[in-house]
């Protein structure tokens, strides 16, 4: 049996999870390429119009996998702890690709983590390898040993980045959501072309730090999402070691159009740009906006603003 | 000493109870936002985030046209979507208008955690008695229980009316005498005298009406100026207009059956006003209505997931589902060609012509 990942929403963030659970039960997965303007394609087809465009990717990876493997990966994820809600499409993720793909023969297998029914995540992945013919047993021990994995994984990103906040140069934080920033096809371009302009681009969806829950509260007191709390937490925490602050949001983000214009309005320094991705092709545009907001600060940096 | 002028934006007709828990229960005044017109719509969408949803831009100008009627606390709820974290923003956006007024969100009190919900409640008046708002409550809940059964007779009723708007106009003066109904007792005769009226008034329905259910995202739904009045629209041309989404089924009452109901399409809860939104399409597809009406605003995450599931219900049962998507946009032209449409096209189904 073959299961089909696909390369979209929280495979950004529990990749070494999901990987090493697999892994450790010795199961064979697929994972659907690296995002493209195909599998874009493919999620424009099935998805409603005005979805946000992470979501229209995720749809397409989907699609992708389904002939390719017997049974496709979408887990449920309601909440992380009590006070850890996430946007309401995850908890609606495994039902709404359900009902997209109703009328072609797709087979889901998930595990659900649910914090308020008290469904928390071993559990979950226990089920999980109940579902896949594997022992209680063994379920479990491949779970911690994946949950081990992610959990050095996130101490060495996290250590990266403390090193690149001590380097010299222009340093940009960059924030968003790791499935936003990390795809190839969404984000990774915008990396590129800072570190092209000689800054040193620092990603906040690798900082996991548990003192930026508290330090969130420094700019708002009760964010709601979890993943925006941590990208709030990250920005006070660092905020005086930064030169300059990226907001990038997939159109239309229901937190992000909140939590954005919040830190617009909240952060006056270092100076903020908000990048929105809309899935057109062509970065000339994103380009500039990025040259000219390096430019400015570089020219506030060497005082030239103050000598006119 | 002089009270505080409380408010809070315009859901519906719903400002006449919210008035009555303000003046009585809190014992604070309470200033009616102006009517929505087209300038408050205007004023909201250029203070707010230009991808937000429409709710937002709404009570952001409903907030801005109170301030200049004289409010200076304005009250913003909880809620179990981005509505949730819709006061921190608007109380900074208010801040940097530069508007001096106390902003109140009750969002930061969970229902889980009473002592969290008294200490927010106290914050609107911090001489407020929990006695008086023991005493109050129930009453603001008949009122809002019995304009809910009257507005549903009217929807339900109004297209068949021998002289057009006799209804409307009992219903208004139903809500003006509800305003000065007293205890409980008082708004449950008040409701009895309207029944009485509203039955009385000569009607001409056919045996087998067009019937249209309604369904879609909570303010949109409620709130007829963001709707472009739907409901009145289809009522004029002779439609039974069923709608399920008020108060007091989604407040006041519990329905533990309703997961069971839509297990055959969703497995999970999947969020916000979807299940009620998934749980009233597949009644009305049960029910044989003729067609179904799902309204929300832009980029609403949880209507939007529950789109899929509506489209195979409208496939399994064979029932028409026309979506319907507001943002800021001002002109009904469009909106009306859409109705008249999917008017046309439910009356040919229903005469066996498709």
């Amino acid at each position: 049996m073959v299961i089909g990942i696909p390369r979209g929403f929280l495979y950004y963030k529990h990749e070494t999870l999901w990987k090493g659970f697999f892994d450790a039960l010795g199961i064979t997965y697929l994972i659907s390429p690296k995002t493209n303007q195909e599998i874009l394609d493919r999620g424009n087809e099935f998805a409603i119009d005005e979805a946000c465009l992470s979501s229209k990717v995720y749809l397409g990876h989907v699609h992708w996998l389904i002939e390719k493997c017997d049974k496709v990966f979408v887990p449920r994820i309601s909440s992380y702890g009590m006070d850890g809600e996430v946007c309401t499409k995850f908890p609606a993720l495994f039902d709404l690709v359900t009902n997209t793909f109703a009328d072609q023969e797709i087979e889901l297998i998930h595990y659900n983590m649910d914090f308020r029914n008290a469904d928390a995540e071993a559990p979950g992945f226990v089920k999980l390898g109940k579902l896949l013919g594997k022992s209680r047993t063994k379920s479990l021990r491949a779970y911690l040993i994946a949950k081990q994995g992610e959990k050095t994984q996130q101490i060495l990103e996290g250590n990266k980045v403390r090193e690149a906040m001590e380097q010299n140069g222009l340093k940009i934080l960059v924030t968003g959501h790791a499935y936003n920033l990390h795809d190839p096809y969404l984000g990774t371009p915008v990396f590129e072309m800072l570190k092209k302009l000689d800054t040193i681009p620092i990603s906040a969806a690798r900082v996991h730090d548990k003192e930026i829950h508290r330090a969130s509260h420094q700019i708002s007191q009760n964010i709601p999402w979890v993943f925006n709390r941590e990208l709030v937490g990250t920005i006070a925490h660092y905020q005086r070691k930064i030169d300059g602050i990226i907001l990038i949001t997939a159109f239309p983000c229901g937190p992000d159009s909140l939590i954005n214009e919040l830190v617009l309005r909240r952060i006056k320094n270092p100076p903020v740009l908000q990048l929105i991705l809309d899935g057109q092709e062509g970065t000339a545009g994103m380009e500039t906006r990025l040259e000219s907001f390096i430019d400015i600060i570089r020219f506030k940096k060497e005082g030239y603003y103050d000598k006119i | 000493m002089t009270k505080y002028k409380v408010s809070f934006p315009h859901l519906g007709n719903y400002y006449v109870p919210l008035e009555r828990l303000f003046t009585r229960g809190l014992d604070v005044e309470y200033v009616v936002p102006p009517a929505i017109t087209k300038k408050t719509l205007e004023l909201g969408s250029l203070h707010s985030p230009d991808y937000i949803c429409a709710p937002f831009k709404f009570n952001m100008g409903n907030y801005i046209e109170t301030i200049e009627k004289g409010a200076d606390t304005l009250v913003q709820t909880g809620g179990v979507c981005r509505l949730r974290y819709y006061g921190e923003l608007q109380s900074q956006i208010i801040k940097d208008l530069g508007h001096d007024v106390r902003f109140i969100t009750l969002s930061r009190g969970a229902l889980s955690k009473p002592v969290t919900l008294y200490q927010s409640f106290k914050e609107i008046n911090p001489a407020m008695s929990v006695k008086q708002i023991g005493s109050t409550l129930p009453v603001v809940m008949t009122m809002i229980e019995s304009m809910d059964k009257v507005e549903d007779f009217v929807r339900k009723n109004s297209g068949f009316q021998k002289a057009p708007g006799v209804l409307e106009t009992v219903q208004e003066d139903f809500m003006q005498r509800l305003r000065r109904t007293d205890s409980k007792k008082d708004v449950k005769k008040l409701y009895k005298k309207t029944t009485d009226h509203l039955l009385e008034i000569p009607l001409d329905k056919p045996k087998n009406p067009i019937r249209v259910g309604v369904i879609g995202e909570y303010y949109t739904i409620m709130e007829p100026f963001s709707n472009h009045d739907i409901e009145k629209e289809l009522a004029k041309k002779g439609i039974v207009v069923d709608r399920w989404v008020n108060l007091t089924n989604t407040l006041f009452r519990k329905d533990w059956k309703r997961k069971k109901r839509v297990r055959r399409y969703t497995k999970y809860f999947m969020g916000a006003t979807s299940m009620f939104t998934v749980d009233q399409g597949l009644r009305f597809a049960k029910q044989k209505y003729d067609g179904i009406i799902h309204v929300k605003s832009f980029g609403c995450t949880p209507e939007m997931d529950a789109m899929p599931v509506l489209q195979n219900i409208s496939r399994d049962y064979k029932i028409p589902i026309l979506y319907f998507t507001f943002d800021s946009q001002t002109s009904d032209t469009g909106i009306q060609t859409r109705l008249e449409a999917f008017y046309d096209m439910i009356m040919m189904r229903k005469g066996g012509l498709l």
